[in-house]
């Protein structure tokens, strides 16, 4: 048999800033997938109601919100029947404060693999992320449904949703790195997280519309990519809003800052994980 | 001309006190830390109470060669296997690797319990770097080498503790890396499995790869290995063909005389709850002794704490010569009277002792492991080279000839001499 070259491999310490070495992360790539895999079945196989949760979590808080913010309190909804609205931005809106809340541990909790086996250890919160893509699927299909109850015709831009789910995602991803690697270091994260992911709901424009928010805010309120994201569904789905302008370029451009800090920093913070998780 | 496959060049790893069992810090910490270094402006590279795992190590290793490591707990061992396989990084120095490392101390990393068989191959392959056609290929050869074929659909939480460790070894061997790493994996499974386990890794080691073979157990070190690394505080002591290595360890810095004693950073943080304190050689008053007579009896002790009450703990001593060969082992539950007043041993300070008879030990040199676990359930502390010492066999049976006798007891037995010819006469 014959063998190639070996490849060569060089471990010396490292200071200050870290390449990012992208290379390794191609080379794990199916590692990438099987993560992925994992953390949907495992959690799947263990919770009664499986799939159901995906549907669930957005559509009662939807109910809720209906109820309080729609009915009593009568907040507006840009003409469009106000469980529709808020449903519209629920569904990125889970999609990223599950990423977030998932990226975060999902250091800590797989610290028995870190400490054990090399494997570009961003596969980790990449992975807790990429799994709530198919909740959000799931949930996608039940706003289509609901749609159809309350005879919503989506627009013609329907197209340009995966691009939005692309900005969620890299959001995600760069607040999931930052928090992942923070949480190996300080354990505080973990009571931070809650009050962070609330907080962040309410400067997002989930219960209201960005219409509430004077025009000389709206550009500092974009700096927010959830903002961006959520406009971009809303636009895209029931035509209400604006449609992108600079609000989404500002998002775009938060959002592609978090996720290449979070990933310097990460790698900055990588080398210590095996030591001290 | 074989090339070279690790070069190790003054490798060096720091660790902060206190790192070894997994300390996080709180931002309140770091912050009133980088004050607090401010206002006294004290230089932050000062690391205040810091050990060396490993210091200024340096060694090259051969493609196909087999080579062991011997070192006492806490003497670096892991850690240079950790800096090896790329799972924490150096402090200092180089290591230049050439090809894939796969290491036997990751068995079962991954391993999801919920996950079947089948699912969890795939997943652990993939940790461990195989792609997934790879898997593929070899996946009816690993569920074989695990003899789990009917199982292979079953979530892995149902498994027997044996079936999970010769399926979690299986996916690990199949790796076929250029460089094979193990640690100690042989220790554990029963002796079937263990045979099974030394002899893919002579296949391996056949297969021209590289094996790097970390372990207590000085007869598979001396079976398995050409040349070995004595490694002690972080300190590359020795390379040395095997057999003189082995001699060199165990004759060198396990001379206490008579007594051990544990210091925190020897103690793996696995050990919780159970906390080893001593392990001594005494007389009948509890003198310690630093050597004993074949012909008379003499006592060990294991004093040890718990910090938590532990079920069905058992806290033993293995009797090994110096060429790594057991003699007997023996725990302080093996009676059944005492197995049964012992059902759980609640927390607190403990001592065990036994007496070992006189005429039991030929003449020479031995070294006492401590065992402390709870049967199939789990290990808590095992040093296999707690402590050695030697036995003087002047007045046991037989030296009335000055010579060597084999084997490493020297029994006094009720030997009768019978003529039976009949040609007797009176």
């Amino acid at each position: 048999m014959v063998r190639s070259e070996p490849r060569k491999i060089i471990v010396k310490p490292t200071t200050g800033w870290a390449a990012l070495n992208l290379r390794d992360l191609w080379i794990y790539r199916e590692l990438v997938y099987f993560m992925t895999w994992r953390n949907l079945k495992v959690r799947y196989k263990q919770s009664l109601l499986g799939i159901g949760w995906a549907i669930l979590q957005p559509f009662l808080t939807m109910v809720v919100f209906s109820i309080f913010f729609g009915n009593l309190a009568g907040v507006p909804s840009d003409g469009v029947p106000y469980p529709i609205f808020s449903y519209t931005a629920l569904i990125p809106w889970t999609l990223f404060s599950k990423a977030l809340q998932d990226a975060s541990h999902s250091l800590v909790q797989s610290s028995h693999m870190i400490t054990k086996v090399y494997f570009p250890r961003m596969i980790l919160p990449l992975a807790a992320v990429l799994a709530g893509v198919v909740d959000f699927l799931i949930a996608f299909v039940v706003l289509l449904g609901m749609m159809v109850f309350y005879k919503v015709t989506p627009t013609a831009n329907i197209w340009t949703i995966p691009f939005f789910l692309l900005l969620t995602l890299v959001t995600a991803i760069g607040v999931g790195l930052w928090l992942s690697a923070l949480n190996v270091l300080y354990r505080d994260i973990n009571y931070v997280l809650p009050f962070l992911t609330q907080f962040w709901m309410y400067i997002s424009p989930i219960a209201y519309p960005t219409s509430m928010v004077p025009e000389k805010w709206r550009l500092v309120y974009a700096l927010n990519p959830m903002t961006g994201v959520v406009e971009g569904f809303r636009w895209a789905l029931l035509g209400t809003g604006q449609a992108p302008s600079m609000v989404t370029l500002i998002s775009s451009l938060m959002a592609l800052f978090l996720f290449i800090s979070g990933m310097f920093y990460f790698k900055r913070m990588e080398r210590q994980f095996a030591d001290m998780v | 001309m074989s090339r070279t496959a690790i070069h190790v060049e003054h490798l060096g790893k720091q660790y902060r006190l206190g790192q070894f069992v997994g300390n996080y810090r709180t931002l309140r910490e770091t912050f009133s830390e980088k004050f607090n270094a401010r206002k006294t402006e004290e230089p932050r590279k000062l690391l205040p109470e810091s050990i060396w795992a490993l210091e200024d190590v340096s060694f090259d290793v051969l493609q196909g060669e087999v080579l062991g490591v011997v070192g006492r707990n806490g003497a670096g061992k892991s850690t240079l296997l950790k800096i090896l396989s790329r799972v924490t990084e150096p402090t200092r120095g180089v290591v230049e690797i050439y090809g894939r490392v796969g290491s036997l101390l990751e068995v079962g990393t991954g391993f999801h319990p919920e996950l079947t068989g089948r699912e969890n191959i795939f997943l652990n392959g993939a940790i461990l770097g195989m792609k997934k056609n790879e898997i593929e290929s070899k996946f009816d050869e690993i569920v074989s080498f695990a003899e789990v074929e009917t199982f292979i659909d079953t979530p892995v939480k149902r498994y027997s503790s044996g079936m999970y460790l010769r399926l979690a070894f299986a996916v690990a061997a199949h790796l076929e890396p250029e460089i094979l790493v193990v640690d100690e994996v042989l220790a554990v499974g029963d002796a079937d499995f263990q045979r099974k386990c030394l002899g893919k890794m002579s296949d391996v080691a056949k297969q021209g790869r590289t094996v790097l073979f970390v372990s207590h157990n000085m007869s598979a070190i001396l079976r398995l290995t050409q040349e070995t690394l004595v490694i002690d505080k972080g300190h590359l002591l020795l390379r040395a063909p095997t057999a003189e290595a082995v001699d060199f360890y165990l004759s060198r810095g396990l001379t206490q005389e008579g007594q051990r004693i544990w210091q925190p950073d020897e103690i793996p943080a696995r050990a919780d709850p159970f906390v080893p304190v001593a392990v001594r050689l005494t007389d009948r008053k509890g003198h310690i002794l630093d050597g004993v007579r074949s012909t008379e009896p003499f006592f060990l002790e294991v004093e040890y704490k718990l910090k938590k009450p532990i079920k069905g703990l058992r806290v033993g001593i293995y009797i090994i010569t110096s060429h790594g060969e057991f003699v007997f082992t023996s725990f302080d539950t093996d009676d059944p009277a005492q197995f049964e007043q012992y059902p759980q041993r609640p927390e607190g300070a403990y001592r065990s002792r036994c007496e070992v008879p006189a005429n039991l030990l030929n003449g020479g040199r031995f070294v006492v492991g401590v065992n402390a676990s709870s049967y199939r359930i789990k290990t808590y502390f095992h040093d296999e080279q707690a402590l050695a010492f030697n036995v003087d066999a002047a007045g046991a049976p037989g030296t009335h000839w000055p010579e060597n006798r084999l084997g490493a007891v020297r029994p006094m037995l009720a030997w009768k001499i019978d003529k039976i010819d009949g040609s007797e006469k009176k």
